[in-house]
């Protein structure tokens, strides 16, 4: 989408400010340049106007995930968002993440994701395959595993998952993000481990109802829904709601785990 | 001090990137307690930025590769000022630490036979980097961080470190504060990790994020532990120079392994016309030799483009500064060539370089597959640091350790790509392993509350000064500006010296920096602090910068444009003085082992 419309030379940016119940929007108008991005214009304000505006960002080239924010109502990163994809004829809006705690201005806590990750059993590898303790793959086999592995974990799917955003499901529902970790596990060529109990039960995956806006808002362009979450739906179906299985477990007395 | 936060652990490891988490993960296996702090959140270090891959001589692609081999590579492209024994340990330890991660979960790019593939890249003889794609330091950040958070590993995240406290010669402690609500925390530790990063932000354009503000190097300088080297500051070649916003993100130098070439606006590959005399015998004469290279072929040699950074960086400048640049001041690299070459090399180029790709369509409206980058040098990472111990990484003062970037040896006057990614492991782990060791050995150290009273009352003053002050911002934004038109890529020393004024100027500057608003998550207050750190670094780096009065890998002297022999036997050390002033010293580099010479003589 190479767009070269001349960009106007101030835009005005709709910041959320504060914390608590003081917090709301304030606006900035700040100069702008070609190429600029919202975390530049963020940066500006910053820098001239609000010494204290809090966010946060570390690598400015979409790898790290940490600047993650809502602008004009979307979850983008916003070392991403070039100012020319945007309408500039009124006030852009700069929002944290809702899905999460707020703490400051752009600022979310985030701390429930690295507990989440924490609880999901971990990889366990099988024997290496060599003498040599090590392993053979094959690339085609691994393709799959290596597009989850992209995950920057800037947590915009677990932001604009409904689930967790208006159903606030937190301790029930491990939201994309970490069932997209759970598939790169699962899929993973030498683990061994089996994390299908843990997906029906403590990973709450039945909540998911696909309708894939973690797919949309992912900047890696990972396919979180079609290739990470409806193979593992489909596992879950398998083991414990497949009728003849079901049968079988009846007449044997050996419950589904 | 009885009101600040206290934490308590065995070994306390500061920065938790490749090296960080490396060395939490090391120490951890043995037994002790183990802190990590990380000044951001966890896995957003900047080893998440490393695109190309980790150099280990594992010779899956090319069975001529061998720890020997490596050694001398990394020896020639360090300019012989490396520290040689910390080069054996490295070359020799790497194929084993990238193993290690694949048992941890880490998925690299395979060989046909189903073995870790390997590239090419600058500097190293045969194809030696293991790679995913171009984002290999995502992979082995994600793979260190998902394989500790198993560990009893304490995390402290978004936590800056704002002081080390001794009792006697010994570190016992640090003083810090979290960023979410600005309260200070003391931890007492037995032993201390230094895993901090490098110094990017001293420069305008840099690869570096916010966070690279000299840290570990100015924390353990304070402490009293030697700087060495901290002239040779690597300029990576190939910086984003257009949008602005854009200017010094990092292009990998994987696209020049895999094929790109660097033109000129005339269209010419100008790197052919300046091949150092002692890499002549290993570089090709002509460009199809160096496409066999880029392609696999053993009996080919490598294109120039792939020669050490320094040297392609040198050489860009120079065509800009001749006027045969590209229209934002930098020089063209072209990959979509080698669609000439290859018949999916539109599709070739999107599977071997995706975040390259995304990032050039995303922020600068260029498809890779189809036009060329404009690329020119950045600042991207320091070979000089903090001194160690070469087996064990420890510094100066007793039980404190630094390994990664902000230590010095491994690299000498000139970093290889690819070989940051194994010093962070093969270093982290043994500077997790020795500081273990060492604080097993020792009582709890005492910690001086008076001390602590003092630099929290200090640190807070720029609150006094509010909205009178200097916002810190600018100060910063003024440091970089000189730091990169007076001690930049190329060199002299009138600049130097006037650097060194300036730099008393800028420091009254930071001392009055006001900070507006409370402490919590506070940016202005975070970067007022960080300024003390990058002005006492950059004037490490501009002292031994002025005192190195050769041209020596990272270091170019326009004033002394050659190598001078001589200068090749010392490292030039810095420490802080009983006065508190910067005392400079030149410090014999030790003999080589007969062993080592004999290597580096076979592999001329």
């Amino acid at each position: 989408m190479a767009t070269t419309t001349a960009l106007p030379p101030t835009a005005t940016f709709r910041v959320w400010r504060g914390e608590g119940a003081q917090a709301g929007f304030q606006d900035y108008t700040t100069p702008i340049s070609d190429g600029m991005v919202v975390l530049d214009a963020v940066h500006g304000i910053q820098a001239d106007q609000a010494h204290d505006l809090a966010c946060r960002w570390n690598c400015k080239a979409g790898k790290c995930g940490s600047c993650s924010a809502e602008i004009d109502g979307k979850p983008r990163l916003m070392c991403m968002t070039r100012l020319n994809q945007l309408d500039l004829t009124k006030p852009v809006t700069v929002e944290p993440m809702r899905a999460f705690p707020h703490v400051r201005d752009l600022v979310t806590d985030v701390s429930w994701n690295y507990r989440v990750k924490q609880r999901i059993q971990k990889f366990t590898p099988r024997s290496p395959d060599a003498p040599d303790g090590t392993w053979r793959m094959q690339q085609a086999d691994i393709d799959r595993v290596q597009e989850f592995r992209k995950c920057i974990e800037c947590f915009l799917c677990q932001d604009t998952c409904h689930v967790l955003r208006d159903h606030m499901k937190h301790e029930e529902f491990i939201g994309p993000r970490f069932l997209t970790y759970v598939a790169a596990l699962e899929m993973h060529p030498l683990d061994t481990a089996d994390r299908t109990a843990e997906l029906k039960q403590a990973d709450g995956i039945g909540y998911c109802n696909i309708t894939k806006c973690c797919t949309t808002v992912c900047p890696e362009g990972i396919h979180i829904t079609d290739n990470a979450i409806i193979p593992l739906k489909e596992r879950v179906a398998d083991r414990f709601y497949d009728p003849l299985k079901a049968l079988v477990r009846l007449v044997r007395g050996t419950p589904a785990k | 001090m009885a009101s600040f936060e206290s934490h308590e652990h065995d070994v306390l490891i500061i920065g938790a990137g490749g090296a960080g988490l490396r060395a939490a993960i090391e120490a951890a296996a043995s037994g002790v307690r183990v802190g990590l702090v990380c000044k951001s959140l966890l896995g957003k270090a900047h080893t998440v930025m490393a695109e190309g891959g980790a150099a280990a001589a594992m010779g899956h692609v090319d069975d001529r590769d061998n720890w020997k081999v490596h050694f001398a590579d990394t020896m020639r492209g360090g300019q012989y000022v490396n520290n040689a024994r910390m080069a054996e340990l490295h070359a020799k330890e790497a194929p084993d630490r990238i193993r290690e991660l694949e048992a941890w979960g880490a998925v690299f790019d395979r060989t046909p036979d189903g073995r870790i593939l390997q590239r090419n890249f600058g500097g190293h003889r045969y194809p030696r980097l293991a790679h995913v794609g171009d984002r290999t330091g995502l992979e082995m950040i994600r793979t260190l961080q998902d394989h500790a958070i198993h560990l009893g590993i304490d995390v402290h995240m978004e936590v800056t470190v704002i002081a080390l406290l001794k009792d006697g010669a010994r570190v016992v402690g640090a003083f810090a504060y979290d960023r979410e609500r600005g309260r200070f925390r003391v931890f007492r530790a037995r032993a201390i990790v230094l895993a901090t990063g490098g110094v990017g932000r001293a420069f305008s354009i840099t690869s570096n994020s916010w966070e690279y503000t000299a840290d570990g190097q100015t924390l353990a300088y304070n402490a009293g532990a030697a700087l060495q080297d901290m002239e040779f500051v690597q300029f990576h070649p190939t910086g984003m120079v257009w949008p602005p916003s854009v200017k010094g993100i990092l292009v990998t130098e994987g696209v020049r392994g895999e094929g790109g070439v660097l033109r000129n606006k005339e269209g010419k590959r100008f790197m052919f016309g300046d091949i150092p005399a002692n890499y002549k015998s290993q570089t090709a004469d002509n460009e199809e030799e160096g496409w066999r290279y880029t392609q696999g072929d053993k009996n080919a040699r490598r294109p120039p483009e792939l020669l050490t950074r320094d040297h392609v960086a040198r050489c860009i400048m120079r065509e800009v500064r001749a006027g045969r640049g590209s229209p934002h001041g930098g020089v063209f690299l072209d990959i979509s060539w080698i669609k000439e070459r290859l018949p999916n090399g539109a599709e070739h180029i999107r599977k071997k370089l995706p975040s390259m790709y995304h990032q050039f369509k995303q922020l600068a409206d260029i498809d890779i597959t189809k036009e060329p980058m404009e690329v020119g040098p950045t600042t991207h990472y320091i070979m000089g640091g903090i001194r160690v111990d070469a087996d064990s990484q420890m510094t100066d003062v007793p039980g404190l350790f630094a390994a990664g970037e902000c230590a010095v040896g491994l690299h000498g006057a000139n970093r290889l790509g690819g070989n940051s990614l194994s010093d962070l492991l093969v270093f982290g782990r043994r500077a997790g392993k020795y500081a273990a060791e060492f604080a097993k050995q020792q009582v709890p150290g005492r910690i001086d509350a008076a001390e602590v009273d003092g630099i929290a009352k200090r640190s807070l003053e720029c609150f006094e000064r509010g909205a009178d002050g200097e916002g810190p911002y600018h100060v910063q934004h003024d440091l970089q500006t000189m730091m990169q038109d007076h001690v930049g890529i190329v060199r002299k020393e009138s600049e130097m010296q006037e650097a060194l004024v300036k730099l008393i100027a800028l420091r009254k500057r930071a001392e009055k920096a006001g900070a507006v608003g409370n402490r919590e998550y506070n940016p202005a207050w975070h970067t007022a602090m960080d300024l003390g750190n990058l002005i006492t670094i950059s004037e490490a780096i501009t002292r031994s910068a002025i005192d190195r009065k050769e041209s020596r890998g990272g270091h170019f002297r326009d004033d002394f444009p050659e190598k001078d022999p001589a200068a090749a036997r010392f490292n030039v050390v810095v420490r802080k003085g009983a006065d508190g002033a910067m005392h400079l010293t030149r410090e014999p580099i030790p003999p080589l082992t007969k062993e080592l010479a004999q290597i580096i003589e076979e592999e001329k």
